[in-house]
């Protein structure tokens, strides 16, 4: 049977691995950002899992001090990076709506 | 008008690229997650290693005390790069959100009214825990700052009233008053961030505060989104010259 | 007792590893990006949860409150802030002024 640190790792693994996709392929800014976020979540999700070791009663404060700084880290990043795309939208001709296809613009 | 026609708007033709960049990915994700799967799965880590030491840390929680004590270099910079944060977005743009939203519900602004004092003793309480279980100064901080981007979306908008130097004073208050504590104890007991073990409790609260109460202040000027016009009371508007001398 | 309470566990763990990845997948692949906003602070909630499940409650408290509480209305300011700047530009583009509620001095 697996065991729950392996399956939260490969978890974070395919989360960082969705959220690097998202980042190449997506063309909408703000989709950039939540797939650079989904990442972060992946690398901390597999931080903490080799902190938790079932057997053994101790759970290692060192990852989870590691990931607290790096959830607030990101949360900065995050900010610094919507106001860096709201103001690349407002400088350049690119209209980015809702949606990152194209649409007829007759409707909205 | 999104939802109701999804296949019209399905992607007609599959990119080369793409699936090039699918199979590369998969390929890294397949050989990350075989690493994953030989790595050994009872590897001691750090855990005795700072039970050991906890009692020489000031604070018995030891999340805490990796934080603030045995890895207090990373907190440093990172309050650093917080503060960083704020003066990028700020160099950015001015703040074009103010804070009032129009209509707001009586009942968002009665329930806000009840739970903004709240909010704040939670944090409080956060910060005050995390000496000895699980809370401290980010847990604080993000309490205070989910309550001052509240009090923002609902017709409060304290933040872009405050005036320019107190906000400042503010926002720079964890990352000085951390700094001047790791410099004093590298006077006092002849290492940088190396608590003197009496005091080390009381510093490492102090710094937890005042980190708080910058963390809180950070996020909800990361929320607002610029610089404020609070600071319009002190100084002169100004027509694209740098007018911030007093930093 | 003990093995039910491990094959509870192994449950919850499955389930809770599929609700992950089934959020991140919906919000990277909805073309509708506030939906994508909305189902991103939900991410975050159950984020907190695996963390309480990892034995994590300093990173669970501080994931649930800035998760919950400062990403997602900094992706929301974000978001009508882009949207009515496109807004204001398609306005212009089309010099058609329909209605006044997406005036620029108004936030």
């Amino acid at each position: 049977m697996m065991s729950t640190n392996l399956l939260y790792s490969l978890t974070g693994l395919v989360l960082f691995a969705l959220g690097l996709y998202a980042l190449i392929v997506c063309s909408h800014l703000l989709r950039k950002i939540l797939a650079s976020n989904i990442m972060s979540s992946g690398v901390f999700l597999m931080l903490v899992s080799t902190a938790y070791r079932a057997g053994n009663g101790k759970i290692d404060p060192v990852p989870h001090a590691m990931v607290l700084t790096g959830i607030v880290v990101s949360v900065s990043a995050t900010a610094l990076a919507l106001v860096l795309a709201c103001r690349v939208q407002e400088t350049s001709n690119v209209t980015l709506v809702r949606e990152e296809y194209q649409h007829d613009t007759s409707g909205a | 008008m999104l939802t109701t026609a999804p296949a019209k708007y399905r992607r007609k033709r599959i990119d080369p690229l793409v699936v090039l960049v699918f199979f590369l990915l998969a390929g890294v994700t397949a050989m990350l997650g075989r690493t994953i799967c030989i790595m050994p799965q009872q590897m001691p880590g750090l855990e005795n290693e700072v039970a050991r030491h906890l009692h020489n840390s000031g604070v018995a929680s030891p999340v805490t005390a990796v934080l603030l004590n045995f890895r207090g270099y990373d907190t440093l910079l990172e309050v650093m790069v917080l503060f960083l944060a704020v003066l990028g977005v700020w160099s950015l743009t001015r703040a074009t959100f103010v804070g009032y939203m129009g209509d707001v519900s009586p009942v968002q602004l009665a329930m806000v009214r009840l739970l903004a004092p709240f909010m704040f003793l939670v944090a409080a309480y956060l910060v005050w825990q995390g000496s000895h279980l699980a809370g401290g100064a980010f847990q604080g901080g993000a309490v205070l700052g989910g309550a001052g981007v509240l009090m923002l979306i609902t017709d409060l908008p304290w933040l872009p009233m405050v005036p320019a130097r107190p906000l400042r004073c503010g926002l720079a208050l964890g990352p000085v008053v951390f700094l001047s504590v790791a410099l004093g104890c590298l006077i006092w007991s002849g290492g940088f961030l190396v608590y003197p073990l009496q005091a080390a409790a009381f510093l490492l609260v102090l710094i937890e505060a005042a980190c708080a109460l910058s963390i809180g202040l950070t996020l909800a000027a990361l929320f607002v989104g610029g610089r404020p016009y609070g600071e319009l009371m002190e100084e002169q508007p100004y027509e694209g010259g740098s007018g911030q001398g007093d930093e | 007792m003990v093995a039910e309470m491990t094959y509870i566990m192994a449950g919850f763990d499955m389930l809770l590893v599929a609700t992950l990845l089934w959020l991140a997948w919906r919000l990277l692949s909805t073309p509708d990006i506030f939906k994508a906003v909305v189902l991103f602070i939900c991410f975050g909630l159950v984020m907190a949860l695996a963390w309480v499940r990892l034995r994590a409650p300093d990173v669970a408290l501080a994931e649930a409150a800035i998760g919950a509480g400062i990403t997602g209305p900094l992706f929301l300011a974000a978001l009508r802030r882009m949207e009515r700047l496109s807004k204001e530009e398609r306005r212009l583009d089309f010099e058609e002024d329909r209605d006044a509620d997406h005036s620029p001095g108004k936030v």
